[in-house]
């Protein structure tokens, strides 16, 4: 027992440290703040049952204890339709609450769900490389590594991809992360409330440079965030295959970098693994699926013997 | 290049492969080394090599299979221990702008053997050394259904113990985290042989587990003892049964997971890759529909035990027996429908999210209706704390707190923020540590009298709970605030300086719960010293209500002299207040008992040989390695010397001699 007091008043010391500390305690932005907020509710909900049955433990065995001959003592007492209808219902009404609360926040806050926002939200396209991220603004032309800038208030859609292993980007200050994986895409919207700078990070480990695999986060006004893009684009390094591929030999970032200029469809190449010059695999879906809806019948005709082919009736 | 002929004899391995440079994996080799050679020479020295062999490795005997299954899961908890202890020394040194004292390298490597060694070779070897120990006395059987293929389950499992270690002064091991995801265990980003021996280690020690979980699933559906109805059962044998179900169930999607993994590694095939259409997600679901049941396996005995210890020391029948049972199966057939939890940041739709995270909350349903059960037990009881109620008492308390973060976790919205950080970290240690390792230790504590014939002292079995205890939450209450500083798991250092003193309190728990693993090291050998005045003459030391109370401690190697008749649950109760317990009949039948076989022994030795030779290439010894495998199997199966009688003279003997011990005037 006195563990738990040990416990109960290092875990209070914890959280009145909280503030800039206790990231998770202090979201920067609203997926992050409902995110603490369902943290607290659904606490708040299991401790209803988790305090009584720590008194209760505590209380039973001191109560029972063989030395207390003045309680009572009933060893055949083993059952109760009273008692076991309780200690059923109360967990599966506990259970219920939270089951609600799971299934409309999960929605509300899928990762791919776009954020109400009345401006237009920023793109960015991740690309999570051994060990350092890559940032893409497709609308602006410009690249960043191991450095994001966010513009306050607007929302930013990121679409995300790995060049490696399983990553998982996170910002724990703005909310959800979620893993980047070779070959595939995955889409998280978030939004910062407050100018910041703010630790982002991988979560998922990926190998030996892991630990060193953060970037910073910063989250600019208006005008900082048009300084931010303006700065990025006065950068000298175009962003093309031959810089990537420097970019992504292994080795842990130094720094943040900039890259004034991208090639259009660099993110577009990596996560269809054509950077190469293979056959995009968006291309080869495309081309398979055209073969499942016609199979045997030829895909690609020349333009000529396609003229010359009977043609169907409208 | 090395010659042709070098590579043909020896594969990929080289002298370089022994990590020479490393004083710290060459001073722990050395450590090992020693306390093996230590081993060896005081049994040549006590000259009891032979009795070793007659009447341990050979045996089939449940009960001594059991305690070795438990001593060889001491031992990696030692193994495991240490690593935990170097994680926790280096994250503290390396949070104070230091780089400690671990390279990247080894520090993974220690963070996925200390996994891997945890579940696979420490909790899974003491759970199933309990559940053999205990279940056979329990339902009044002499021995389980298939003595020699638990022998061969047994050192298979210790096989794969073996080359785990052998990994450490020979190679290296994984560097991949204790689940190995792909597209890291690919060859393209883990060229070395780490990965190879935790696949041929874990694949060994996985087949040892399935035909383990056959043989009791068995042994509980065939061989009660007349009148041990289902819903007569023990509530210890109702989870051994749940538990070796879901092994069944559970273990072979592991192996065909791992087998598909080899394949990528050593054919170039592509399940897993990431080019030419492989897919790492099919092999995160995979490795979770076997994990999280993995989760179940573990806890469910560990509840049994909580359920025995805390009926016979409240002196009082269990409460809820009927709801225990029906909570029991509940979280069996649960465990199999929520393994996306542990990916909900994989970019899953909203719907299939939710239906994971409500599924995972539903199982606190029973399993909160157990913790109710339990509690109403002690209800009007007259409640002993022992020590193995202390660990009772302890675990609920722990758990209570673990359950409620997991079903947090469980909130996909929460699990987004919480994913893969301290907290996950933290929540996982407080449910198996809180949650089976108490478990276990209340279980050795209860019965090791049982199988020993002595108690354990029981000052200090109460020191080691409470530095368990203690050293827990000062280890774990730091790593929870971690998360939720947004601190991830795996990192080798922290650029974070407010971290550090969280860090270092952690590391002064994880200390306290080394003094508790010494106290318990300290409180066997005394124990052992004392045994005489520990000594259990009655085979009921703590007025039990199950079966295993019945014999003496320890029992016959034929456990029940005559087969008990059951007539109700908690069986010997029944019996004491009926006054039938412990009759000396006057006359005894024959009794029908397996011979001691090697084959097991020999199984396992060569599978170690097997799996070194494919992790390092060397063809030829692996294929005469698979070849005399399966020879000796054949040859085992033309043995006719299997079986023999012990007669009834011989019964009646060894029952007078604990008749004798129990009333020594008559």
């Amino acid at each position: 027992m006195k563990a738990f007091f040990q416990a109960g008043i290092l875990a209070t010391a914890a959280l009145s440290l909280s503030g800039c500390q206790m990231a998770l305690m202090d979201p920067q932005g609203p997926i992050g703040a409902e995110e603490k907020s369902i943290i607290l509710l659904a606490t708040g909900l299991m401790l209803v049952v988790v305090l009584p049955v720590i008194a209760m433990t505590i209380a039973f065995a001191w109560r029972y204890r063989a030395s207390n001959q003045a309680a009572v003592y009933a060893p055949e007492w083993h059952h109760s339709n009273l008692i076991e209808a309780v200690v059923w219902a109360v967990p599966c009404l506990i259970i219920v609450a939270l089951g609600i609360v799971t299934w409309t926040s999960t929605h509300q806050l899928d990762p791919r769900a776009p954020l109400a926002s009345d401006l237009k939200p920023v793109e960015v396209e991740v690309v999570s490389l051994d060990w350092k991220w890559l940032f893409i603004y497709p609308d602006y032309h410009v690249a960043s590594v191991n450095q994001l800038a966010l513009p306050v208030g607007r929302p930013v859609h990121f679409r995300l991809t790995s060049a490696t292993v399983m990553d998982s980007f996170f910002i724990p200050q703005l909310g959800s992360q979620i893993y980047t994986m070779t070959g595939m895409e995955t889409q998280l919207s978030l939004l910062a409330d407050h100018p910041g700078v703010y630790d982002g990070i991988s979560s998922n480990y990926s190998g030996k440079g892991f630990a060193a695999m953060n970037f910073k986060a910063l989250a600019l006004n208006g005008s900082g965030f048009d300084a931010w893009i303006a700065r990025a684009r006065a950068a000298k390094t175009k962003l093309d295959a031959a810089s990537y591929k420097k970019l992504a030999a292994p080795g842990v970032g130094n720094g943040a970098v900039y890259y004034g200029a991208v090639a259009p469809t660099l993110y577009h190449d990596i996560l269809n693994k054509c950077l190469g010059g293979a056959t995009c695999t968006d291309d080869a879906v495309t081309l398979a699926m055209a073969k499942a809806m016609a199979p045997g019948k030829a895909i690609c005709t020349h333009p000529e013997v396609q003229s010359s082919l009977p043609k169907h009736k409208s | 290049m090395p010659p042709v002929s070098q590579s043909f004899l020896f594969g990929k391995l080289t002298l370089d492969a022994v990590p020479y440079h490393e004083p710290i994996i060459m001073t722990a080799v050395a450590g090992m080394v020693l306390a093996a050679a230590t081993v060896v020479g005081l049994i040549t020295y006590f000259g009891r090599w032979k009795w070793l062999w007659e009447e341990w490795l050979t045996s089939v005997d449940h009960k001594r299979i059991g305690v070795m299954y438990i001593i060889l899961a001491m031992v990696m908890l030692l193994r495991g221990f240490a690593d935990a202890l170097m994680m926790r020394t280096q994250q503290a040194m390396a949070s104070d702008g230091g780089a400690g004292y671990l390279p990247p390298q080894h520090f993974d490597q220690i963070f996925t053997a200390h996994g891997v060694i945890m579940i696979f070779f420490m909790a899974m070897p003491l759970v199933v050394g309990l559940m053999n120990i205990v279940m056979p006395l329990q339902i009044g059987a002499r021995d389980v259904a298939f003595p020699y293929l638990n022998s061969v389950s047994f050192w298979l499992t210790t096989a794969g113990a073996v080359l785990v270690n052998i990994s450490l002064g020979v190679g290296e091991f994984a560097h991949t985290g204790w689940l190995a995801y792909p597209p890291l265990s690919e060859p393209t980003y883990s060229a070395g042989v780490g990965v190879d021996y935790y696949l041929w280690s874990l694949q060994i020690a996985g087949v040892g587990t399935l035909l383990s979980g056959v043989n009791l699933i068995t042994t509980i559906l065939t061989m009660r003892a007349p009148g041990m109805t289902m819903m007569r059962m023990p509530v210890f044998t109702w989870t051994t049964l749940c538990s070796n179900m879901l092994i069944v169930a559970a273990f072979p999607i592991l192996t065909v997971t791992f087998a598909m993994l080899s394949l990528d590694r050593y054919l170039g095939m592509h399940f897993f890759t990431n080019a030419a259409g492989g897919n790492p997600m099919m092999y995160v679901n995979l490795i979770w529909a076997w994990g999280h049941p993995e989760v179940y396996i573990l806890i469910l005995p560990a509840f049994g035990i909580y359920s025995e210890v805390i009926a016979t020391f409240s002196t009082k029948r269990l409460f809820g027996y009927t709801s225990m049972v029906y909570a029991t199966i509940c979280i069996t057939v649960l465990s199999f429908v929520v393994w996306l939890h542990h990916f909900f940041t994989m970019g899953s739709g909203a719907d299939v999210n939710a239906f994971f995270g409500i599924t995972t909350m539903i199982i606190s349903i029973p399993t909160g209706v157990k913790i109710f059960n339990w509690l109403f037990t002690m209800y009007r009881g007259r409640v002993r704390l022992e020590v193995p109620v202390l660990w009772t008492l302890g675990f609920i308390i722990t758990f209570v707190i673990g359950g409620m973060t997991g079903v947090l976790m469980a909130v996909p919205p929460a699990d987004f923020v919480l994913h893969n950080s301290l907290f996950l970290v933290a929540h996982f240690h407080n449910a198996i540590i809180g949650g089976v390792v108490f478990g276990c230790m209340a279980g050795i504590n209860y019965w090791f009298p049982k199988a020993f014939g002595f108690k354990l002292d029981a000052r200090l079995g109460r020191i080691s709970f409470w530095f368990w205890l203690v050293g827990f939450y000062v280890a774990f209450m730091p790593l929870y605030v971690l998360g939720l500083m947004g601190m991830t798991r795996r990192l080798d250092y922290v650029d974070n300086p407010v971290w550090h003193v969280y860090l270092v309190i952690a590391m002064i728990g994880a200390v306290l719960i080394l003094f508790g693993v010494v106290a318990q090291i300290a409180q066997i050998a005394v124990s052992f010293a004392n045994r005489e005045k520990l000594r259990d003459v009655t085979g009921d030391p703590w007025n039990g209500r199950t079966l295993e109370w019945a014999v003496a401690s320890p029992p016959p190697f034929y456990n029940f002299a005559r087969i008990p008749h059951v007539r109700g649950i908690d069986a010997f109760w029944e019996m004491k207040q009926a006054g039938e317990a412990r009759a000396l009949h006057a006359e005894y039948g024959r009794i029908h008992m397996p011979c001691n076989t090697g084959t097991g022994v020999f199984l396992g030795g060569l599978s170690v040989v097997l799996g070194f030779a494919l992790v390092w290439h060397i063809w030829w010894l692996a294929g005469l390695g698979f070849v005399a495998m399966l020879a000796i199997a054949i040859l085992h199966t033309f043995d006719e010397h299997r079986d023999y009688y012990v007669s009834s003279r011989e019964v009646a003997r060894i029952e007078a001699q604990y008749f004798q011990q129990l009333s020594p005037e008559s």
